[in-house]
This record gives structure tokens, sequence and C-alpha cells, in this order.
């Protein structure tokens, strides 16, 4: 539905020209959650501000559903912008309308009458569960109740596509949560198509179902979330993936439980979502007569089913431990038996 | 007891100088504030990088304002005598007044004006652009609006300054406070007349400090 074409933007500065955006094409599905992470200054906002011309581009095209936006005369690009939303992540609404008047602004300026205008403002109030606040400003909001009101702007003219700017990046982890859940309850209930910029990988993790990974104005790599995790191809997808599971690193803790005995042995479980089952290790150690220590690891949730590693050691005849690795590969899960370096 | 300690004071003089003043301020703070504002969106809107960016156009009003406000303002009623007249067909009275006044006070303000503008956060006119706002949306429901606390304050600033003004206006013939204290307390040596015009410019001014602060105040919900 959202199609991008070689899209490059170049920022000519006084001394310098700064290639922000570097032929990235990405095509986006009806109803996806889509996710572009990169670090700072890798060019992702300078990226979704192309898609609605907030920047107008140097060459490439955005097609959305089949319409190019960037050969668009200002009028009709106005007209599609309505069709647009975005939200921000210092969330950018009037300090001088109250939550009300803000949710009803988009609105006004497409036209809407009245009456239909009040209609759509309530039900929006309800949709992001700000009700009982409509009359209060946005200096008597906290940082998440805000941004639902950004969401709830950015919905107003029913827009096909949702654009977020690193929209929960001013937000505690709590509150990032609670705006997550909303994003997916709105992607759900309203088949909407969400672009989402971030430079937190459990952000892309809880909530994309594909991701791209941008580096210096180029996507260095991109595909399902999952994919994506499991074999990070990148180097700088490969340290995003670290964010996650910052245990990576903390294999010398894992040494002292290395004793090169045979009936005792440490391996590394990696769930990656889909038919990885979440009880195996309960599995494990009722099928066979072995014993499953776990010794360390996180499991998280994704779109696609549970990711994450487990770190666990197992006693017992080398010949049943043998079998339990077998049977835990069956089942969906990455084995990997560590050894003394 | 007035009689007392302005025995030269002639109320109902007073009192028609005091409606002159503030007649000429009110309705030079509304056409300041007006042409103020006009200017001050010409200069911001015709910046780099902006609604209307125009280089030309942001030179010639930068040039335009910086002169006038150059201008000191007693000069400035003797230069405006023929566009006065023609504009008023007279150049005594408080309508007289109203076109030096406007002209003086308004480049002033404009730049009060334009700090304002420029004090509206970006974010806000980009999310006015992302929802497919035209220039006039953008200016009237969310530049205006946003500064509003800014232009109010501003234009108190101002009005404090066009009451001196039109005190200023009165020595040539305007009418008003200043014209009283100059004509009757000054070249007949009725100091009281002084004294007490110059209380109640300073009421004035109080009064329109207070009022500004106040709406200003209520209209910030920041
Ligand atoms: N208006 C501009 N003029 C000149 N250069 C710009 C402009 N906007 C962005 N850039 C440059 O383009 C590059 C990408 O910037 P961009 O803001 O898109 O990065 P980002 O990935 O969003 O970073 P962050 O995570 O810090 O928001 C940077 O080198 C930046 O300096
Ligand atoms: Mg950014």
């Amino acid at each position: 539905m959202l199609s991008i074409k070689g899209l490059s933007k170049q920022f000519k500065l006084k001394h310098q020209n700064v290639m922000a955006v570097d032929d990235v094409s990405i095509d986006i599905n009806k109803g996806e959650i889509y996710g572009v992470i990169g670090y700072s200054g890798a060019g992702k906002s300078t990226f979704v501000r192309l898609i609605n011309r907030l920047e107008d581009p140097s060459s490439g095209e955005v097609l959305l559903n089949g319409q190019d936006l960037t050969k668009l005369k200002q009028g009709k690009l106005r007209q599609e912008r309505q069709k647009i939303g975005m939200i921000f992540q210092h969330f950018n609404l009037l300090w001088s309308r109250t939550v009300y008047e803000n949710i009803a602004f988009p609105l006004e300026i497409a036209g809407t009458p009245k009456q239909e205008r009040e209609d759509k403002v309530n039900e929006l109030i309800d949709l992001v569960g700000l009700k009982g606040r409509e009359k209060s400003y946005p200096s008597q909001l906290s940082g998440g109740q805000k941004q639902r009101v950004g969401i709830a702007r950015a919905l107003a003219n029913d827009p096909g596509v949702l654009l977020c700017d690193e929209a929960t990046s001013a937000l505690d982890p709590e509150t990032t949560d609670d705006i997550l859940d909303l994003l997916v309850d709105i992607n759900e209930k309203l088949q909407l198509t969400i672009i989402l910029i971030t430079h937190e990988m459990h952000v892309i993790q809880k909530i994309c179902h594909r991701v791209a990974v941008m580096e210096q104005g180029k996507v260095v790599e991109q595909g399902d979330v999952l994919d994506v995790f499991v074999k990070p191809q990148a180097k700088t997808t490969k340290r995003f993936v670290q964010q996650l599971s910052p245990l990576e690193h903390q294999r010398e803790h894992l040494e002292q439980f290395l004793n090169g005995r045979d009936d005792s042995q440490v391996l590394k479980l990696h769930f990656i979502g889909g038919h990885a089952k979440k009880a195996l290790i309960s599995e494990l150690s009722k099928k066979l007569d072995i014993e499953v220590n776990i010794l360390q690891g996180s499991i998280s949730p994704t779109q696609e089913g549970a990711y994450g590693t487990l770190y666990v050691e197992v006693n017992g005849a080398p010949d049943l431990i043998e079998q339990a690795v077998e049977y835990a590969k069956g089942s969906g899960v990455e084995v990997e038996v560590l050894k003394h370096d | 007891m007035i009689d007392a300690i302005f025995p030269n004071v002639d109320m109902d003089s007073m009192w028609t100088a005091t409606y002159e003043t503030l007649y000429m301020t009110v309705i030079s703070v509304i056409g300041t504030f007006i042409l103020g504002i006009l200017l001050g969106l010409v200069l911001f809107l015709t910046t780099r990088g902006n609604l209307w960016q125009n280089i030309y156009l942001n030179s010639v009003t930068a040039i335009l304002v910086n002169v006038f406000r150059a201008i000191p303002f007693i000069i400035l009623i003797l230069l405006l005598f023929p566009f006065t007249d023609f504009l008023v067909g007279t150049i005594r009275g408080p309508n007289a007044a109203l076109p030096a006044l406007i002209i003086g006070a308004a480049p002033f303000y404009a730049r009060l004006v334009e700090i304002a503008l420029k004090e509206v956060d970006k974010g806000v006119v980009e999310a006015a652009k992302a929802m497919g706002a035209k220039s006039r949306t953008i200016i009237f429901k969310v530049l205006l609006p946003e500064s509003m606390p800014a232009l109010i304050s501003g234009i108190t600033v101002t009005a404090i300054a066009l009451v001196s003004y039109t005190a200023m206006a009165g020595v040539i013939g305007a009418g008003g406070l200043g014209d009283l204290a100059y004509m009757q307390g000054f070249q007949r040596r009725d100091f009281d007349v002084v004294l007490l015009s110059t209380i109640f410019i300073v009421v004035i001014v109080f009064i329109f400090q207070f009022l500004g602060d106040w709406i200003s105040k209520t209209i910030d919900k920041r």
C-alpha cells in the first residue's frame, strides 16, 4: 500500500553536503506495523518526514495506494496529508487549546461540519482513554496523556497511515508500554498501517511486524522482526539485538559452570518465536532422567511469539543430555552446547 | 478638599482631557495592535526557511521598521503634518494625533510581535503542516493563538509608551492631559494642574499595566 522507491534526501550546507537519506526502498503492507531503527543521525526522522513531504526529497518516489506523493502540487498534497497521521516525540500539541480542541483541530482543517466533528472527537477521546480530560490543557497532562492526545489528533481524519517519529522516546518505560499497547490496539481495530521510528530495540520487538535498520541514510538490513533478531547480518543490527539480551556479554559469569565433565553441560537455548514451546524446560526434566537448572536468561514476547535466550545447566548421563539436546532442537529452539574457550 | 490642594483645577476640563487621552490611547493601541501584527507577521514569515520566504520583502520591511523606529516621536508628528491633514482634515485635536501615534508605535510593536512569533514551537507549526493546514490556518489558528500571551504583554508595553506619546502630542495641540498640563499648567504657571495631570496619567498607566498583565496571565495556559 505504501511503496517507497529509491528515496534520497541531500541537505546542501555551506561547507558540505549531507546525504541524510540515501536510496531507500521499502514496501509496506496494509495493516502492518513497520519499524525503522537506527542510531542518532542515521536519517530516520528525515526519512519519515519525506513520506508526508515535510521535507522534499532530492529523488525517489513515495507511492501511497499507487499515487506518487512526490509529484503532487501543494493543494493536492495538503489533502493527502489529512489522510496521513503523524505523532511526534515532543507531542507538538497546541498549548492554547484544550484536549478537545486539539483533537478537533485536524477536523477544522479538513472542514468537517460541527456536529460530525463533535461526534468524532468524543469517539477518539474514548478510543485513547482520555474521557473526563476533554477540558484540560496540555500543560495539565502527563507525558503519556499528551501522547494519547497526539494519537487521537493523528487519527481524526481516518488516516490510512500513521507515522510515529520517536513517539515513546520522551516517556518512561511503563508509559512507553501503555502507548505501544494503544498503538497495537488501534492497528488491529482500524487496520491502520503504522510506520514507527525508534532507536530502542525493545519497541521494535514489542510491536513491529517488520523492521528496517538504518545507518548513515541507508537501509542496511530489513525483514521480519524475528528473522532480523535471530540472524542479524549488519554490525549495527547486531548491536541493537544485544540491547535486548545484554546477557550475551556476560558469558564469563557462566564459566564457573563449564567444568568439562560430560555428565554436566551448559546449554544456550535460543527461543525464536513461532512454535517454540514455552514449557520446554519442565518437559525435559519430566521426560528424561535429568536435572535442568536455569542459570540466566530472558524471554520476551514479540508479535510473532516468544523471543530470547536461556542458559541452562543440564546434569545427567551423557546420552540423556544428548537426547535432551535433540528434543529441544525438535521443538523449534536453537541449541548450542557451551564449551570452555 | 480638592479645591484647597488644587485651587486652579477645573475638574470639568480635567475629565475632558482624561477622556481625550484615553480616547487617543485606546484607538491608537487598537491601530498599533493591527498594524504591528501585520508588520510583525511579514517580518517573521518572510525570513529564510519560513512560510513566505522572501529575502527582498523581508529587507524592505525591516528597513522601513527600523527607520520609523529611529525617528523621535515629536519629529514624526511634524513630518506627518501633511499626511495627517490629508487623512483627518485637520492637524489639531485628538483625531489628528492618531496617525502619528500609530505610525510611531507600530514599528516598535512589530519587532515585539516578531520576537513573540519566533518563540512559537516549530514542532507545533510542523504538526499543523502535517495535518494539511493552509498558511492562513497556520497563521490564524497556530501562530497567533500560540503567541497571544507574548503579543498581549508586548501591546501592554507599547500602550504605556503610547500614553506618554499622547502627552507629547498634546504639547502641539492634540488635546488630552498633556495638552492641559502644558497649556494651562505650564504656560499660565498653574503648577497644581501639572501635578494633577501627572497623577491622572500615572493612574492610567497603572490601569493599562494591570489590565495587560491580567489578560496575559489568564490566557497563558502553558
Ligand atoms: N534541515 C536540515 N539541514 C541540514 N542537515 C540536516 C537537516 N535535517 C537533518 N539533517 C542531517 O541529516 C542527518 C540525519 O538526521 P535525522 O534527524 O534524520 O537523524 P535521526 O536518525 O532522526 O536522528 P535522531 O535519532 O537523533 O533523531 C544528520 O546528519 C543531520 O545533521
Ligand atoms: Mg530523529
